[in-house]
C-alpha cells in the first residue's frame, strides 16, 4: 500500500523523524486555516501518487493568505498525469541549504536491507544512478544487525554528507531505518532529506510503501486504507476478498493462483486479445468465490467475455463446476463464459457443466488454456 | 534418487492440528510420505488419525528421529515455528504459510544463514516438494505427478508459483514424462530456497535429465538463476515465465511479483535464459511441449 506524502510524513513523526509543520486540506478554507496554522511562507502541494507534481504545477509557493486560496484553488481537481488531485498537503516552506537523499528497501538478490545513501538529492534517484553512479553509496544492511548510530555516522562519511551535516544525517538514518523494519515498509524513502541553513537535517519529502503482509500487528493503518485510490472494481474486490486488479481490456479472467492468472492475461493477450482485469480466486474456488468474483467481473462494463481458468491440484473440477453452476444461477451474467478446466476430475467437473443445462451462447467450455483463450477473445471482438 | 527429499525423509507437521495442516498432511501420509510425528504446542499426547503429537519439535525429533519439517501455521506464528524446528534439529524446512511480513522473512532467513547454516528452507508461500512415488511434503496433489522411470529420462521442475508447478506437473504427465523432483520455491520476496539452490542439486542428480523452470516477474531471481545456468547447467532445459503483459508497479496477487522501475520484466527474464541457452516457451504448454522434444532427443 502507497502512501501519500502527508501519510508518509505523519507516519515519519512517529518514528521522530523531523518534518515541517503542515496539515492536509481537501478545500481551499482548509487550505488557508493549515497556511496560517503552519505560518507563512507556505508550500502547497497537490497530494498524488505519481512523480512530476511539480512540472505539472502541483507544487506552489505561498507568501499570504491570498496565495494560498489562488494556488490551492488551482490545484484541487487538478489533472496530474491521470491522477484527480483531491486534497493538498500546506507546510511551512524550509529554507534550502543542501538536497540529499535516503531510503531503505529490502534487495531481495542480496536478501538483506539496502541503504541507499546520496548527496545529490533533489532529483531522482535514478537519474543520479544513471548520470553519476558512484555518487550514491549502496550499503547492505543484515536485518539480524540492525543498523546503529556508529554505523549510520560511517554511512553518511561514506556517502560524501558534508560534515556539518553528517550527525543529523546519522540520526535520521537510525529513526528512518526503524520506521521501515518496526513500521513494516517495502520502502522508506526521504528525498529530498535537507540541510537547512540554520544546520538542522529535516525530511521533505516522503515516500513510504506499507507491506500489507504485515496489517495484523498495525491497526494505525486504518486511516490510509480509508484514502487508498481504488477504481470501483478493485473495492468491490476487496469487499469480497479477492485478489484482483482492474485492467484496460474486454476479457474478465478468473484463475485460481496467482501464476496461472498472470499466465492467462498472457495467452489472452498472446492470441489477440486484452485482459479487462487480473483476478485470482486461489485455491479454494467454491461457489461463493466464484459467484464474488463473476459479480465483480460483471461491474465491469468493458467485459465483452469471461474466461475462466481452473487448474484443479487440490481443488478438485466437480467441485469448480457444481461452484460455477451455482454461482451462474445467483449473478446474472452479462457476458458469455468461456471456461477451461484442467487437472484433477476435469473431465467430472466438464461433466457436470453439460449436463447443467446452460445454454453454449453463455457457457463454452474447451480443453486447453490456448484454446479457450481464443474463443474468448473471438467473443470479445 | 532425487533432490533434497526421498523415500525415507521423516518428516513432522508443525500444525497437523489446524485444519489446513491436518488436511495436508494426511494427504502426504497417504501418498507415501513418512509422516512421523505433529507439533501443536499444548496438544501433546493427543494423536491425529495416529500419528502422535509432541508439545515442541524438539520432543518430536528425540521421539521419532525425523529429519524434515512441514510448517503449516499462520503468518503471525511462522517465523518462530522455522527458528524453532531449525534449533531442534530439524535440516529441510518446508513452509506453505502464505502472508507473512517481509521483515519478519528477511530476519528468519538471516536468522537461519547465521545460526543454523545447514539448514534448509524451502518457501514460505510455496506448495512444497515432491519426488514422485517416494516423498511429498506440502499441498501439491500427488496424482498430478508422473512416477520417474528407472531408465529415464526424468525432469526436475523448480517454479516460483503454485499452479504454475502444478501446470508443468501436468504437462509432463500428459506427455508420460517422468518427474525425479518437483519443487515449487514460492513467490515471496525473500525465499529460503532459490532457483539456483535447486539447479545445482538437478545438476548433480544422476536422476535428473532435464530440468523445467517457471519463473514470473518482479526480482532479478530468474537472471541470476540464468548466469548459473549459464556457468553450471550442462543439462537441457526449458522454460516459462509468467507476467508478459502485467502492467508496471502492480503487485500481480504475490508479495514479490511486481515489475518497478523497469526491472524484473518477463522479456528481460526470457532473452536472459535464452542467453544461457535454455528453450523459453510462450506459455506452460509450450514450454511442456519444448520439453518433449528434449526429451525425445535424450531417449
Amino acid at each position: 500500500m502507497d502512501l501519500f506524502e502527508y501519510q508518509g510524513k505523519q507516519y515519519f513523526a512517529r518514528y521522530d523523524i523531523p518534518v515541517s509543520k503542515g496539515d492536509v486540506a481537501v478545500t481551499v478554507d482548509q487550505a488557508v486555516a493549515a497556511a496560517d496554522a503552519a505560518g507563512y511562507p507556505v508550500v502547497v502541494k497537490a497530494q498524488v501518487q505519481v512523480g512530476g507534481r511539480g512540472k505539472a504545477g502541483g507544487i506552489k509557493l505561498a507568501n499570504n493568505a491570498d496565495e494560498v486560496r489562488t494556488h490551492a484553488g488551482n490545484i484541487l481537481g487538478m489533472d496530474i498525469k491521470g491522477h484527480v488531485v483531491k486534497r493538498v498537503w500546506v507546510e511551512n516552506a524550509s529554507d534550502i541549504a543542501e538536497e540529499y537523499y535516503a531510503s531503505f528497501t529490502l534487495d531481495r538478490a542480496a536478501k538483506k536491507h539496502l541503504l541507499m545513501l546520496s548527496a545529490e538529492g533533489g532529483v531522482e534517484i535514478e537519474e543520479v544512478a544513471a548520470k553519476n553512479p558512484d555518487a550514491i553509496l549502496m550499503l547492505h544492511i543484515d536485518p539480524v544487525d540492525g543498523l546503529n548510530t556508529a554505523g549510520a555516522k560511517k554511512a553518511a562519511i561514506d556517502a560524501k554528507i558534508p560534515e556539518k551535516a553528517q550527525q543529523g544525517v546519522a540520526d535520521i538514518l537510525v529513526k528512518l531505518y526503524r520506521c521501515f523494519v518496526e513500521g513494516d515498509c517495502d520502502l522508506a524513502e526521504i528525498n529530498p532529506l535537507i540541510l537547512k541553513p540554520t544546520g538542522e537535517v529535516h525530511a521533505l519529502d516522503a515516500k513510504v510503501s506499507l507491506d500489507s503482509n504485515a496489517d495484523f500487528r498495525h491497526p494505525e493503518w486504518e486511516e490510509f486504507k480509508a484514502t487508498e485510490e481504488l477504481d470501483s472494481r478493485e473495492q468491490l474486490a476487496r469487499e469480497k476478498g479477492l485478489q484482483y486488479i482492474g485492467l484496460d481490456g474486454t476479457v474478465g479472467i478468473i484463475a485460481n493462483g496467482a501464476g496461472l492468472a498472470m499466465s492467462t492475461l498472457d495467452v489472452v493477450n498472446q492470441v489477440g486479445g486484452s485482459a479487462a482485469n487480473f483476478l485470482d480466486i486461489g485455491g479454494g474456488a467454491n461457489a461463493d468465490l466464484m459467484a464474488s468474483a463473476l459479480d465483480v467481473i460483471n461491474s465491469d462494463k468493458n467485459v465483452k467475455s469471461i474466461f475462466i481458468n481452473i487448474f484443479g491440484g487440490i481443488t478438485r473440477g466437480e467441485e469448480v463446476a457444481k461452484g460455477i453452476v451455482e454461482a451462474m444461477g445467483r449473478v446474472d451474467l452479462r457476458a458469455p463464459i468461456v471456461i477451461r478446466l484442467d487437472g484433477t476430475n476435469a473431465e467430472e467437473g466438464r461433466e457436470i457443466l453439460k449436463n447443467a443445462g446452460i445454454p453454449e451462447s453463455k457457457l463454452t467450455s474447451k480443453p486447453t488454456m490456448l484454446e479457450a483463450a481464443e474463443a474468448a477473445v473471438a467473443l470479445a471482438k | 534418487m532425487a533432490i533434497f527429499v526421498d523415500q525415507n525423509t521423516k518428516v513432522i507437521v508443525q500444525g497437523l492440528t489446524g485444519g489446513q495442516g491436518k488436511y495436508h498432511g494426511l494427504r502426504n501420509k497417504a501418498y507415501g510420505t513418512q509422516v512421523v510425528a505433529g507439533v501443536t504446542p499444548g496438544k501433546g499426547g493427543s494423536d491425529v488419525e495416529g500419528i502422535p503429537v509432541y508439545n515442541s519439535v524438539a520432543e518430536a525429533v528425540s521421539a521419532t528421529g525425523a529429519t524434515a519439517s512441514f510448517v503449516t501455521v499462520p503468518p503471525k506464528a511462522a517465523s518462530a515455528a522455522i527458528l524453532e524446528a531449525a534449533a531442534a534439529g530439524i535440516t529441510f524446512i518446508v513452509c506453505i504459510t502464505e502472508g507473512i511480513p517481509a521483515q519478519d522473512e528477511a530476519r528468519t532467513y538471516n536468522t537461519l544463514v547465521r545460526d543454523y547454516p545447514k539448514v534448509r528452507l524451502l518457501g514460505p508461500n510455496c506448495p512444497g516438494i515432491i519426488s514422485p512415488g517416494k516423498c511429498n511434503i506440502g499441498i501439491t496433489a500427488g496424482e498430478i505427478a508422473e512416477l520417474p522411470s528407472a531408465k529415464g529420462p526424468n525432469v526436475g521442475i523448480v517454479s516460483r508459483s503454485g499452479t504454475l508447478t502444478y501446470q508443468a506437473l501436468y504437462e509432463l504427465k500428459q506427455r508420460g514424462i517422468g518427474v525425479s523432483t518437483c519443487v515449487g520455491i514460492g513467490g515471496d520476496p525473500v525465499p529460503g530456497t532459490s532457483f539456483i539452490d535447486c539447479l545445482r542439486e538437478f545438476q548433480a542428480d544422476p536422476e535428473t535429465h532435464a530440468i523445467i523452470m517457471i519463473g514470473e516477474i518482479g526480482g532479478s531471481a530468474e537472471e541470476e538463476a540464468a548466469e548459473f545456468i549459464k556457468a553450471n547447467v550442462t543439462k537441457p532445459m526449458s522454460a516459462y515465465i509468467a507476467g508478459v503483459t502485467a502492467p508496471a508497479g502492480k503487485k500481480m496477487g504475490h508479495a514479490g511479483a511486481i515489475v518497478s522501475g523497469g526491472k524484473g520484466t518477463a522479456q528481460g527474464k526470457m532473452d536472459a535464459l535464452r542467453d544461457a541457452g535454455v528453450e523459453v516457451g510462450n506459455n506452460p504448454t509450450e514450454a511442456g511441449s519444448l520439453m518433449a522434444e528434449i526429451v525425445a532427443g535424450l531417449r
